[in-house]
């Protein structure tokens, strides 16, 4: 059915946007706790910074990425000489672009959730005896699930979408960085590239029905179990 | 003991309120919605943070302003009972009632789990989720998680508001045992004449922000001076009385009160048992000799205390029945014509069908508290 070649690039999808969405999911949820509950001088510019890589072109994203952490950015430098972290070319490089893509899409998600959650629940059971941590834990946190699990599902789709910061930032290498979109993107380069470019269109399709299934039901299943059906 | 003296300022609204309550038994924080009865218990909860004052519970010191002292929300041990229940969605109805409990291991543990559940008769809701609930479950689910949570008192947000009166009536029993049974003190924030009077045995009444009156039940609600908080139709005496009688032929009952007989409308209450009776002032009506020939069952002799012109047509007429205190509202222009002044003794007419039961004129008060 597909190439080694091709299943090189599926699988290694799934890894960029596997790890992308492990990664970026516990700062997402602090990120949206921060913003949805705390208010502090600069907040507008932290909320700004945060949405910024939803608005940029993604060319520009890539460019920022690979000025600040590449091998000779700002910050890849010292990655490189003290931590021996490359991400130029690198499948861990292609993480981090998919992880930054997708992040403001994942705490807007969860921040949508925990705007909903009813906060007279919270202040009931505070005058039970929890703690605000224990609040956070036994009460606000279940009654977001929806809300995380959707905004996983959205990080993960839209890092298995991601082109133009990764090509940009980590470039196009057969086994490293070239995800789906990018070996499509190669495939139409190719003389005889058009069957390639259809098979991987079509696992595309096959992979967003069926995480778009998945996310039903695992939504169905979550809002039972909270109380919410 | 519950001692309470704050005042906050809030745009828009303003609240000064100073009063204690006894260690046990209810009381009841009265007015119309705005009057500022809920920010009091959110306050004793710590949910809302007074501007000055202090509130000390049981010898414990929750809020002192000039002290610095705001103790935290969940370290203050107050049952919180909403009107709206806010039974947690994502747990069964056990877990809820757990939740409190199992976060007051520690505390004198003198609740216990199965005498809550046998009080409120929830036994056969525990494996279920609250939006199965009906709202007068979900609301003794609630007053059951907040008691479980070992509370040194209880706050209750007109835990009846929210339900229709069939409701009403099914959760006012449990309401009762619980303040019979339990010895704990409870503020009880309502709107309903009735219930604060079936239910307390003090009553904070208040007026947008402002304490009105603070005492027994039956002397605040027979005061003049709470005009503005109920209203010139709800106006009137409460009167502490004793079944001495049942005509069932005629669906009747008779009680004794310190200032003579009523007969009324069949009550629900044992021979010998106490009930509060309360005579609206606009159903009391004047006459300067004993009436013949009227349908008026209840012919009292009174005598005049004081009359003191109201807005518009009315006069209210202060009265001594034997012991007990009557009001009559009657119009200006009846006062002259008939020559009512202090000193004269009148007959008090009281129709019988006016004191109604479906008003909640009838009640069965709390057990006198020691």
């Amino acid at each position: 059915m597909l190439t080694p070649e091709e299943w090189t690039a599926v699988v290694l999808s799934l890894k960029v946007a596997f790890w992308a969405t492990f990664w970026s999911l516990p700062f997402a949820l602090a990120t949206a706790v921060v913003l949805a509950r705390f208010d502090f001088p600069g907040k507008s510019l932290f909320d700004g910074i945060v949405y910024l890589p939803l608005v940029l072109p993604k060319v520009v994203v890539g460019y920022l990425l690979l000025i600040t952490l590449g091998a000779r950015g700002y910050l890849g430098q010292y990655l490189a000489e003290w931590f021996n972290i490359r991400l130029i070319f690198t499948t861990a490089g292609a993480t981090v672009a998919a992880a930054v893509i997708s992040f403001p899409l994942t705490v807007n998600a969860i921040r949508l959730a925990l705007e909903a959650v009813d906060r007279g629940l919270e202040t009931a059971a505070r005058t039970l005896g929890a703690s605000r941590l224990d609040v956070f834990l036994t009460i606000t946190l279940p009654l977001m699930l929806p809300g995380i699990l959707s905004g996983a599902l959205l990080s993960i789709a839209s890092a298995l979408g991601e082109f133009g910061a990764t090509i940009t930032f980590v470039s196009n290498v057969e086994g490293q960085t070239r995800t789906i979109p990018l070996a499509i993107y190669s495939a139409t380069h190719m003389p005889d590239g058009d069957a390639m470019a259809a098979r991987l269109t079509a696992v595309s399709i096959v992979l967003a029905l069926g995480a778009l299934l998945l996310a039903g039901v695992a939504d169905r299943q979550i809002r039972t179990l909270i109380g919410r059906a | 003991m519950i001692e309470i003296d704050i005042a906050l300022a809030r745009p828009g609204f303003a609240l000064a309120a100073t009063f204690t309550a006894p260690a046990a038994g209810v009381t009841a924080l009265f007015g119309r919605s705005g009057a500022g009865k809920t920010t009091i218990i959110q306050a004793v909860a710590g949910v809302v943070r007074p501007d000055r004052g202090r509130i000390v519970v049981g010898g414990e010191t929750y809020f002192d302003a000039a002290r610095g002292i705001d103790l935290a929300v969940e370290r203050r041990r107050a049952g919180y009972v909403f009107q709206d229940a806010r039974l947690f969605p994502h747990m069964s109805v056990e877990r809820n009632l757990r939740y409190g409990e199992r976060r007051a291991r520690g505390a004198d543990a003198g609740i216990r789990f199965e005498a809550v559940v046998e009080l409120l008769g929830i036994g056969h809701l525990l494996g279920r989720r609250p939006h199965t609930l009906s709202g007068g479950e979900k609301q003794r689910v609630a007053i059951g998680r907040a008691l479980l949570s070992q509370p040194r008192l209880l706050l209750m947000d007109e835990p009846l508001a929210a339900l229709d009166a069939a409701r009403k009536a099914e959760i006012l029993p449990y309401l009762e045992r619980l303040r019979d049974e339990t010895r704990l003190p409870i503020l009880y924030v309502s709107h309903s004449m009735g219930e604060v009077l079936r239910l307390s045995d003090r009553v904070v009444a208040l007026k947008e922000g402002r304490q009105v009156a603070e005492g027994p039940v039956a002397e605040v609600m027979s005061r003049a001076d709470i005009l503005p908080v109920i209203g010139r139709f709800d106006l009137g005496t409460v009167l502490d009385c004793t079944v001495t009688r049942h005509d069932e032929a005629y669906a009747l009952s008779t009680l004794a009160f310190a200032g003579g007989e009523l007969r009324v409308p069949r009550v629900e209450a044992p021979l010998g048992g106490a009930v509060r009776a309360r005579v609206r002032a606009r159903d009391v009506a004047l006459a300067l000799a004993r009436p013949v020939d009227v349908s008026v069952s209840n012919l009292l002799p009174a005598v005049i205390e004081a009359i003191t012109p109201g807005e518009g047509p009315y006069a209210d007429v202060a009265l001594a029945a034997g012991a007990s205190r009557l009001a009559a509202s009657v119009t200006r222009e009846s006062v002259e014509r008939l020559g009512l002044a202090p000193g004269l003794t009148v007959w008090a007419m009281i129709k019988s069908v006016a004191v109604d039961s479906r008003n909640a004129d009838f009640t069965v008060p709390p057990e006198p508290s020691a």
